[in-house]
């Protein structure tokens, strides 16, 4: 288990992604399978344990320290199983059992005798392997290692294609042996997986000034719907729905699911839509990351797929085709299906870059973010290749408003004042429209605490109620109405784009200039 | 009288109206009596200060000769007026003291800063007895359990050892901390030259004249020295020069802070940390209730840290305590 603690507290404390990837094939040099194998499954999230919640870890630990010792504990920490790896009465004599004993001691064991099992360890480990034992437990590893970083290591430690890795990837599972065995040397494992997800294309930013040297006739634009990107794919009757990062979604969506048919692999967006109305991103929100997905709920947030793309189909690999071919191949094979789950994503009219920019400006639906641009003579490609697709963002919606109370941070920032509750006026009373932690950079997260705890007039807990004088310029995506706030909306990633030390607090803006703002009912 | 008639808080710090001084002011007071150089405890300006002889000279390279009007060094048992006074060893850093203090019948101990850690740099705290005592808290919070700074050690010297082409800048204050750290790697046996950012030389050769065995210390900024040379190498600096430019002179370079408050992985990460290093100059959480059993005074009096915790921990073992809440203190000072 030390080996495993010591490789989550290099990945976390190593912040350069090419020191994460070394720390990583060290790992996976030096240890012997399956405790790599086991490790790597843990950080990819592949590792299917009973998830330990965290009021059973409350519970454990308030059986042997002070309930308010460990709250003012946990308030400092910011993190609860740092906090019980530390706060953990010490072990006389620590063992080092490995991780493969742990992981399967979790799976065997039944949730009556969970906690029991899960005390005796912590007894029994080091602090710092109590830490790796409870995020391995709750299943929030959070080392800044997404699943793909991990197999962009594996990669690099097989001197492999990442891209052969993801193709492979759903047909295995923890411990990883033969991928491992490939990786060193051996054979290379047969994906056994029906319908895999094949690795995305993604696009790079752009604006007019970049456009300007292109020629508008070689390209064609859609809109960039707000849902979530995701691919659909089919084969010999297995249906999966993947995120973009590779991720199966498909229990979230057993509505979409169903209607998937035809043979082939779709990439789209995933939607709430409801006949012809696209649901802003809040009612999709509600449908992901529930693992059962009740009947009210699929009747009310109907999921559906907005194609933008064929990979392949019925057998055929279309990807090394031009996009125009594969956009003809999609529009017949999406006029067989069901237009109420799928439907393709419409190709805009336009001869000049200013013709798009106004319909960017001005489009037709408040659930669009922008446009996405791509070369009529785009191959398929894997990643983010410079020069094919471009996503051209609508620019996002701004406000002034009035810092009203702020809260130390949790995680990396638990020293800090770091999220902001801001409001605006309506008459002569501010009211909280929002709330922000992030957009400051960190030299502004400094100034930001430092007038918070100069300008403090009133504390609860861990929140601190300050004079209301500072106006802060929030940048935001887009706005719903709501019930469940007092002042009628809530903003979408609502961020802090500038500190205006320059602007009076009278001067903020009002309720009435959000509202203009709202989407028409 | 009662005991906070005795010795009291006031704006400037601590007072004691039998004696007529105050304790680490943090403004200006005709009398004032140090325990030790850190300097949101040691300032200047003061009309006169007792302190350790060490502590005096201290604050005379930080602050100039002129720190004070009159000074005065702590020996044996002194009266000042209506109260004695005796400073006992803290084991924090070089020179630090505990103020015994007795007036109107009533013994007060106030510790400044303390360790209970072997710390080859300073002499070892010496638990006094007494009526009150006035503890500091930095680190009072039961997840503060300082690990061997041995084994804190061992791991930057293995992290040298992977990654011999980079050099390795550790992060440590300037008084107690820097000295400290290039003891325990000497009795780690690390031979070498250790290079040192230009604020902490004075203070480093102050540790070698009073016998502290620092080895070879080299300047940072040796212009003879070129990028590739730092490899492998040990550089002390303040945290504060990390972000400067002037760490780009050294290759690669990986981070390292000794702190105790490299014990949150938070606190690390927020400073831009690779190596975290949990050495401390504070007693932590055992050694702080370790202490109170040890000194058993009629109460507990907590001048700055994480006095809630503590309080708390202190009721459940039906021990009186109270916050000074004393304030010109950081919320988390160099640990
Ligand atoms: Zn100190
Ligand atoms: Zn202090």
């Amino acid at each position: 288990m030390k080996h495993f603690a010591r490789l989550l507290e290099a990945l976390a404390f190593t912040p350069q992604r090419n020191g994460k990837i070394r720390h990583l094939v060290q790992h996976f040099r030096t240890r012997p399978d399956p405790e790599r194998g086991l490790a790597l499954g843990a950080l990819t999230g592949d590792l299917d344990l009973r998830n330990v919640t965290p009021s059973l870890l409350r519970g454990l630990v308030n059986e042997r320290v002070d309930a308010e010792l460990f709250a003012l504990s946990y308030d400092f920490v910011g993190d609860l199983a740092e906090t019980i790896a530390l706060i953990w009465p010490e072990a006389k004599d620590p063992s080092d059992p490995p991780l493969s004993e742990l992981v399967h001691e979790l799976e065997a064991t039944g949730k009556a005798a969970l906690p029991g099992v899960i005390a005796a360890r912590l007894d029994s480990l080091a602090p710092s392997s109590r830490y790796a034992y409870l995020k391995l437990a709750t299943g929030g590893l959070r080392v800044g290692v997404s699943a793909r970083l991990a197999r962009t290591a594996l990669a690099e430690f097989g001197a492999v294609p990442v891209e052969e890795i993801e193709e492979l990837w759903h047909g295995l599972a923890p411990p990883f042996e033969s991928l491992f065995a490939w990786l060193e040397g051996g054979e290379k494992p047969v994906s056994a997986a029906l319908a895999p997800f094949r690795p995305v294309m993604l696009s790079t930013a752009t604006d007019l000034d970049a456009l300007g040297a292109f020629d508008p006739a070689d390209y064609v634009a859609e809109w960039k719907w707000d849902g979530i990107r995701v691919q659909a794919s089919v084969e010999a009757g297995v249906k999966r729905l993947y995120s973009r990062t590779g991720e199966d979604i498909s229990g979230s969506f057993p509505d979409l699911l169903e209607a998937l048919d035809f043979d082939g692999t779709v990439d789209g967006e995933l939607l709430v839509r409801r006949k012809d109305a696209v649901a802003p991103f809040s009612d999709l929100q509600k449908r992901l990351n529930r693992k059962t997905v009740g009947k009210t709920m699929l009747k009310s947030h109907p999921a559906a797929l907005r194609a933008y793309d064929l990979l392949l189909h019925e057998g055929e690999d279309l990807r090394a085709l031009p996009f125009a071919d594969r956009r003809a191949r999609l529009e017949r094979m999406v006029l067989a299906c069901d237009p109420v789950r799928i439907d393709l994503s419409p190709l805009l009219p336009f001869e000049t870059w200013d013709d798009l920019a106004a319909l960017r400006a001005d489009p037709p639906d408040p659930v669009i973010e922008g446009v996405m641009i791509k070369r009529r003579e785009s191959p398929y490609l894997a990643g983010r290749i410079k020069g094919h697709w471009y996503k051209w963002k609508r620019d996002p919606m701004l406000v002034d408003a009035v810092l009203l109370y702020a809260q130390r941070g949790h995680g990396k920032r638990s020293g800090y004042y770091s999220d902001f509750t801001f409001g605006v006026w309506e008459g002569a009373q501010l009211i909280p429209v929002g709330k922000a932690y992030f957009g400051f950079t960190d030299e502004e997260l400094k100034d930001l605490d430092r007038f918070v705890r100069n300008n403090t007039v009133e504390r609860f807990g861990p929140v601190r109620a300050v004079k209301p004088s500072l106006v802060l310029e929030i940048a935001f995506e887009g706005l719903n109405r709501s019930a469940r706030h007092k002042s009628g909306v809530a903003m979408r990633f609502p961020r802090i784009a500038r500190i205006r030390k320059d602007k009076p607090a009278a001067e903020a803006d009002r309720l009435e200039d959000l509202a203009a703002l709202l989407p028409p009912e | 009288m009662a005991a906070d008639d005795l010795l009291f808080p006031t704006p400037e710090g601590l007072y004691c109206p039998g004696g007529d001084f105050h304790v680490d002011p943090v403004r200006p007071v005709p009398r004032a009596l140090v325990t030790h150089g850190h300097a949101d405890h040691a300032r200047p300006g003061n009309g006169a200060v007792l302190a350790t002889r060490q502590t005096l000279d201290i604050m005379a390279i930080r602050y100039g000769a002129d720190f004070t009007g009159t000074r005065q060094v702590a020996e044996g048992t002194m009266t000042l007026g209506d109260a004695t006074v005796r400073f006992h060893p803290a084991g924090h850093v070089l020179g630090s003291a505990q103020v015994e203090i007795e007036t109107g019948g009533t013994r007060f101990v106030v510790t400044g800063d303390y360790c209970r850690h072997r710390n080859p740099v300073a002499e070892g705290f010496e638990p006094v007895p007494c009526d009150i005592f006035i503890t500091e808290a930095t680190f009072a919070l039961p997840v503060f359990r300082h690990p061997d700074p041995a084994a804190e050690i061992a791991k930057l010297l293995a992290s040298i050892e992977a990654f011999p082409e980079r050099a390795h800048l550790v992060g440590a204050y300037a008084l107690g901390k820097a000295q400290r750290v290039i003891m325990l790697l000497r009795e780690a046996g690390w031979d070498a030259p250790i290079y040192i950012h230009g604020s902490l030389e004075r203070l480093c050769r102050y540790h070698a004249e009073q016998g502290v065995p620092l080895g070879d210390l080299r300047p940072a900024t040796d212009d003879s020295m070129a990028k590739a040379d730092f490899a492998g190498q040990i550089i002390l600096a303040p945290p504060s020069a990390f972000a400067a430019t002037w760490a780009q002179r050294f290759p690669d370079p990986v981070i390292a802070f000794a702190s105790g408050w490299m014990q949150i992985r938070a606190r690390a990460r927020q400073r831009g940390v690779e190596l975290p290093l949990v050495i401390s100059d504070h007693a932590d959480w055992p050694d702080l209730l370790r202490t109170i059993e040890e000194v058993n005074p009629e109460e507990t009096w907590i001048t700055h840290g994480r006095e809630e915790a503590l309080m708390r921990q202190l009721a459940l073992g039906q021990r009186r305590s109270r916050p000074l809440h004393l304030i010109g203190f950081e919320e988390e000072p160099e640990g």
